[in-house]
């Protein structure tokens, strides 16, 4: 039976973004969380692997101990078990250190792991770089943007699409693979299965010292990377305001951007003469 | 002794034409911020048969070129790749390594940075060099929305990945030159884990929702499901895609497929039409890469009116209306 490890991560919901403004980074202690979207892609993936050829399916993330919720959600969803590991010493890890750290939780917990999935990058940071670094940390062969894969003994076949080429890889497990968002669109969850996984369900919970790495995992001596600032992103925008019946908007509106419309439209869009109704 | 020429790499992505335009673009910007740090660019080119490419980047501002050519290095391989470009590295010792974020890059630039031990931001939309003469990498976060400075502070070399189209390219000259270096493929090359089975060219780009030029999107304003499936009729006359807010997918009047926002898709259209939208940070989040809005909404505070380009105060549904009368009467084939 294979054995797949998905890794998912607890994004904020933007609906409030508290940054710290000493460390630049996020307090994800005070955002409430929800699962990263691409992430509940790579579960999907994982959970029609495990329909089709069986599988025992784990799912691990790195986070504050309430993101605890989004691994009783996988479970929800039909994976084996979950891991999360926590530990404040390791709170604004950049992508290097989280795929060193996720990297050491593999190494201890599913030695024998066949494939590795992710999500194909997070809402949150958006930098796609955790799975290529994770398989960098592991020493094996990996495939981005997975849209399609196919599973023959040790065989994985993996269809992408990638700049405008579609390829056909290839690769002997274990192996990690990166998922689109284009398919595997993630299956409902019931509520009866979210109360079951909250009631039960086999999570565990580790800490650095856990993983033994303590010394070299903590944040500023193994992030490579460090924010200096976080902005808002400036608005340049003219903000012209019309305003007036539907008809008069729309005639204003029409003569003035009908060159900006065409452009984008590529077509003609003729200016209305006045008085030729 | 003289302190090491110092030098800006920037990876040759040319597979096709868009890859191209981004070397060429990270080209001139690593000749900007060459004079701040007195740096060399240097242009880094893999493949066969690439004199094309090592003409295109001397005539494009590269000081020098270390290329690769060689049969085996015919298609693109991230793992080829990969222990050609650590191996230079290691002996060169580069200040600064420039990757467009292209689907390859983006695959590529992570597992090079993690090799050479050093850090990586993803995507930037700017990049400057303090006075220390750090690089100042500037990355875009939460759909957009946010801005983060980062620093690759003790490490080298400082990397990142660059979103196409951020700078503009240096006019060609073909009179320039570069320095040359024409180098020999490793003698061994470790055999490859991933093989290639099929690859051809996508005969036109999938068209979906993340990739449309115009996005006409509806929100509550629109009153009922009747005034929201009008979209289809505007979207129709201007070649577009409808878009929806998450009150209206969970309301039935458009499917899951057209969610914008946080928990849907991120769209970048050229135009965007905002109808009845008030600009819930769950929608916004989808359209940071939006370059003209044009929202319409009885309530001008609205948070979607504030951010739009032009912001129309009136009624949703009858500017809608009034629109689709009205380019059905204008639009020229």
């Amino acid at each position: 039976m294979l054995n797949i490890v998905v890794c998912i991560k607890q994004v904020p919901m933007v609906t409030e973004l508290p940054w710290d403004e000493r460390t630049g980074t996020l307090r994800r202690d005070l955002a409430s969380g929800m699962m990263n979207p691409a992430c509940k892609h790579a579960l999907e993936a994982a959970l029609q692997i495990k329909e089709k050829f069986g599988a025992n399916v784990a799912a691990l993330t790195m986070g504050p101990p309430a993101a605890e919720e989004i691994l009783r959600e996988a479970l929800a969803m039909g994976t084996n078990r979950g891991i999360l590991i926590s530990d404040k010493r390791l709170a604004g890890s950049d992508t290097y250190a989280t795929s060193l750290i996720l990297a050491a939780a593999i190494k201890k917990e599913c030695p024998r792991c066949d494939l590795i999935l992710c999500g194909a990058y997070t809402s949150d940071s958006e930098t796609a770089q955790v799975g290529p670094q994770l398989a960098e940390e592991l020493n094996l062969p990996a495939a981005a943007y997975a849209e399609n894969m196919e599973i023959n003994g040790r065989t994985l076949r993996v269809r992408r699409l990638v700049d405008n080429f579609r390829e056909t890889l290839e690769m002997e497990f274990p192996a990690l693979v990166t998922v689109s968002m284009e398919k595997y669109l993630p299956r409902y969850t019931t509520l009866a299965g979210l109360e079951n996984a909250f009631v039960g369900g086999n999570i565990s919970i580790y800490d650095a010292d856990d993983l033994g790495i303590s010394d070299k995992a903590t944040e500023r001596q193994c992030s490579r990377t460090h924010v200096r600032k976080v902005y808002l992103r400036k608005a340049q925008k003219e903000n012209v305001v019309l305003t007036g019946t539907a008809a008069a908007v729309v005639n204003e509106f029409l003569n003035k951007y009908e060159n900006k419309i065409s452009a984008a439209i590529g077509k003609t869009i003729e200016e209305k003469k006045p008085g030729n109704e | 002794m003289n302190k090491k020429q110092k030098s800006i790499w920037v990876f040759g992505d040319y597979r096709n034409y868009f890859q191209n335009r981004v070397t060429l673009q990270l080209i001139s910007k690593a000749v900007d911020l060459a004079r701040l740090i007195s740096a060399e660019v240097c242009a880094v080119v893999f493949g066969h048969e690439i004199e094309e490419w090592i003409m295109e980047y001397t005539a494009h501002g590269a000081d020098r070129i270390l290329a690769i050519d060689h049969p085996s290095l015919k298609s693109y391989s991230t793992e080829n790749y990969l222990t050609l470009i650590e191996k230079l590295a290691r002996e060169k010792d580069p200040e600064i390594i420039l990757i467009g974020a292209t689907d390859f890059g983006r695959e590529f630039a992570p597992r090079l940075a993690k090799r050479l031990n050093t850090g990586l931001s993803a995507d930037c939309v700017g990049l400057d060099i303090t006075q220390e003469g750090l690089l100042v990498q500037i990355a875009p976060s939460f759909g957009g929305n946010m801005l983060a400075e980062i620093v690759t502070e003790k490490y080298r070399p400082q990397m990142a990945t660059v979103h196409p189209g951020t700078f503009k390219e240096i006019p060609h000259n073909y009179e320039r030159k570069a320095i040359v270096e024409r180098l020999p493929l490793m003698d061994k090359l470790p055999q490859p884990r991933i093989r290639l089975i099929e690859y051809e060219r996508a005969v036109a780009k999938e068209h979906t929702i993340e990739n449309a030029t115009v996005i006409v999107c509806g929100g509550r304003g629109l009153g009922n499901k009747n005034n929201f499936k009008k979209l289809d009729e505007l979207a129709k006359l201007l070649g577009g895609d409808v878009g929806a807010t998450r009150p209206v997918v969970y309301a039935g009047w458009a499917d899951h497929k057209a969610l914008v926002g946080q928990a849907g898709k991120h769209i970048k259209p050229q135009i965007l039409f905002s109808f009845g939208i008030s600009g819930a940070i769950q929608h916004t989040a989808g359209l940071g890469e939006a370059q003209f809005i044009i929202a319409v909404n009885k309530n001008p505070p609205a948070t979607m009116m504030k951010m739009a380009d032009v912001a129309i105060v009136a009624d949703a549904s009858d500017v809608l209306n009034t629109l689709i009368k009205e380019l059905k009467k204008r639009i020229r084939e």
